[in-house]
């Protein structure tokens, strides 16, 4: 994996504030204990084992107690992370991982609740809890698997898949716009918004560190290399090839021009969008003691 | 107190500490109740987008290790039914309100309806089992929604409470049973040590516990087909598809004679039953307390529980009577049900009304008539 991360984005971490946490990649020896199996259904040259892989570091990194760690996930490719991880997992349904994560944070707000969830999964079949979550501004952490096209049913257009781009329900040009999630995370009020790259590993790794630090709703989009269906019928079929056009397409945000619009080839990384705003489960327990105060006079 | 207010002080007393719903009539006044007290005894409520994330927030907060509930009505049960069976698949405590209403669509939203109990039964996809009761009164929507999450815990299981516009909305004086008199099934933690968690298996004597997420246990929840032993999917072994499937239908069904509830009136020597159950029950009763008055042997057969089905009453019932009257706010749902139970042993007669209002005691009382030409009937 060495040889995929991207110097030029770990040597120059994102900017703004907070500072992110550093993490530092652990030894394959160090991330397999959290692994429930060697195996995955993961086409070759798919990004979804290195986003995990980010993941674990990430929880390692932090220090965080696996105990204490819950991932809920939704249905399709990204969504077999919740059987592959070795923390309390949930594979919930199609598009309701943020529904369901929302009950466990507000049942035990001790828990870090992490949610995968694919970009259809996210947006399409789940778009409104997902605004929903970053309205509330609820303490979780979710992480978009976005390979812009449904893989687990075979290679369909999703509400990311860009203008023009041919999938098996788009064959002759998708003719819808694509959503920006991290923008749609913002505009929806999450408080923390990131995007990384399966190719800037440690970046990916750190931005997700951030969001579970992160008090609020983090959205963390992880652009996801598809090369057997999203590749196959756009840009490359080479897995190694498909990461190195995110390193081209991957602007640090620094340098990304306000109110330039995201493009399928040209696209903001690193910390987007980060505030405070009273956290959702803080807000609950404040009721809960001026209710309890009165009650019980 | 309110048919939906008795719904809500049950719910707290039997330790319910989570509540996500979404408003909708005739069920609103037990989200606006349990949005005052769940946070008075520390507990948290939650208004969600839709019904789907309210059932789905339930199913989280339960598998945290919260008694949980949602409420709702016709739309909002039929948006429920994708995570009723995620809870269903995945053996998740917890219980639903579904104060029914004229449907479908909008339908009649202010109007009571029996038109849900065959969707309580199978609105999700896929062979399942499911506990549902019928409060007849407001005093039983305070303890069917106890003994709800009593069910829930013991069978871990989705448990519905089938009430309905016209329970829900009415006001009826209840006895609230004394702090500390109530039976109610707490969760436990399973016997053993985490790592020989995945050894252990329920069996239908037996049903074991789940930890709660965030516990050294580190449980996998999921909906697709699961090994009972380890918890871990297994979608590619028919063995495995087909010991499950059995075991999730089983679990409710092996035990239905301990589950199914039913009140019986005035049955010793009747010779025409009346089967009812919910509000039209009421009705029932009445009718069959002018029967008797007149001196015709008529009864009343009201199932509590309406899943499962209660099959050792009805065969009791088909053994006794030659007819069987079934009024209800549908046409002919649970008539059918009736008829497949008696099994030609009795004449099975419905009754349907589905204009949202209330099959009445004299409607009820020309079906009874009807069995008794020969009876001298007094005069209106």
């Amino acid at each position: 994996m060495s040889a995929l991360v991207d110097e030029q984005l770990l040597e120059s971490p994102p900017d703004g504030d907070p500072k992110l946490p550093r993490i530092e990649p652990h030894k394959t020896s160090e991330i397999v204990p959290w692994l429930r199996t060697p195996k995955t259904i993961w086409c070759p040259g798919c990004s979804n084992g290195t986003i995990t892989r980010a993941l674990i570091d990430a929880i390692l990194g932090l220090g965080l107690d696996a105990e204490k760690v819950v991932v809920v996930a939704g249905i399709g490719c990204s969504g077999r992370i919740a059987q592959y991880l070795e923390y309390s997992t949930v594979h919930s349904a199609h598009g309701r991982a943020l529904a369901v994560a929302t009950g466990v944070k507000v049942a035990d707000p001790s828990l870090h609740v992490i949610v995968a969830m694919g970009d259809g999964d996210c947006s399409a079949i789940g778009g409104n809890h997902f605004i929903h979550a970053a309205r509330r501004n609820i303490d979780l952490t979710a992480v978009i698997f976005n390979n812009s096209i449904y893989g687990m049913t075979g290679g369909q257009m999703s509400p990311t898949t860009h203008t023009g781009d041919k999938s098996t329900t788009s064959t002759r040009g998708n003719v819808e716009a694509a959503f920006d999630l991290s923008e749609l995370a913002h505009a929806a009020g999450a408080t923390y918004v990131a995007r990384g790259t399966a190719w800037g590993y440690r970046q990916l790794a750190s931005l997700i560190a951030g969001g579970i630090a992160h008090k609020g709703f983090s959205a963390v989009e992880a652009m996801a290399a598809c090369p057997v269906y999203y590749g196959r019928f756009n840009l490359t079929a080479d897995p190694a090839g498909f990461l190195k056009g995110q390193k081209e397409h991957a602007v640090p945000a620094s340098t990304f021009e306000e109110g330039e619009s995201r493009l399928r080839d040209r696209y903001p990384v690193g910390l987007l969008h980060h505030s405070e705003r009273a956290e959702f489960t803080a807000s609950l327990a404040r009721v809960r003691e001026q209710a309890q105060e009165a009650h019980l006079g | 107190m309110q048919g939906n207010e008795a719904v809500a002080e049950g719910a707290i007393a039997a330790g319910a500490r989570f509540f996500a719903g979404y408003p909708i009539t005739p069920s609103t006044e037990i989200a606006e109740t349990l949005s005052r007290r769940l946070p008075e005894v520390g507990g948290s409520f939650l208004q969600m987008e839709d019904e789907i994330a309210s059932i789905a927030a339930v199913c989280g907060a339960s598998l945290a290790g919260l008694k949980a509930l949602t409420a709702t009505s016709g739309p909002g049960f039929s948006l429920m039914q994708e995570m009723i069976g995620f809870a269903e698949m995945a053996q998740i405590p917890c219980v639903i309100v579904d104060v029914m209403r004229g449907g479908p669509s909008t339908g009649l939203p202010t109007e009571p309806s029996q038109g849900d109990v065959m969707q309580a039964r199978w609105g999700t996809h896929g062979e399942h089992s499911v506990i549902a009761l019928v409060p007849s009164s407001v005093q039983e929507c305070y303890t069917l929604t106890v003994a709800a999450f009593n069910l829930a815990e013991q069978y871990r299981t989705p448990v519905i409470v089938l009430s309905d516009a016209l329970i829900g909305h009415m006001r009826e004086a209840v006895t609230l049973p004394e702090p500390g008199s109530l039976r109610i099934a707490e969760r436990g933690v399973p016997d053993c040590e985490p790592d020989e968690y995945d050894t252990v298996m329920s069996d239908l004597d037996n049903i074991l516990p789940r930890p709660p997420l965030g516990s050294p246990f580190r449980v996998h929840v999921t909906g697709l087909v699961y090994n009972r032993r380890s918890g871990a999917p297994e979608t590619g072994d028919p063995e495995v598809a087909g010991d499950l499937g059995r075991y999730l239908r089983e679990k409710i069904y092996h035990h239905r004679d301990a589950i199914a509830r039913v009140e019986e009136y005035e049955m010793e020597d009747a010779e025409v039953a009346i089967f009812a159950y919910g509000s039209v029950a009421r009705s029932a009763k009445a009718a069959v307390k002018w029967a008797r008055a007149q001196g015709a042997p008529v009864g009343l057969v009201r199932p509590i529980t309406l899943w499962p089905f209660p099959t050792l009453a009805v065969d009791r019932m088909a053994e006794q009577v030659r007819t069987v009257i079934v009024p209800e706010m549908n046409i002919k749902q649970m008539s059918w049900e009736v008829q497949a139970a008696v099994a030609g042993r009795a004449k099975v007669v419905d009754f349907g009304r589905v204009d949202g209002k209330l099959i009445t005691p004299p409607q009820i009382e020309e079906l009874v008539k009807s069995e008794f030409y020969y009876h001298d009937w007094e005069k209106p």
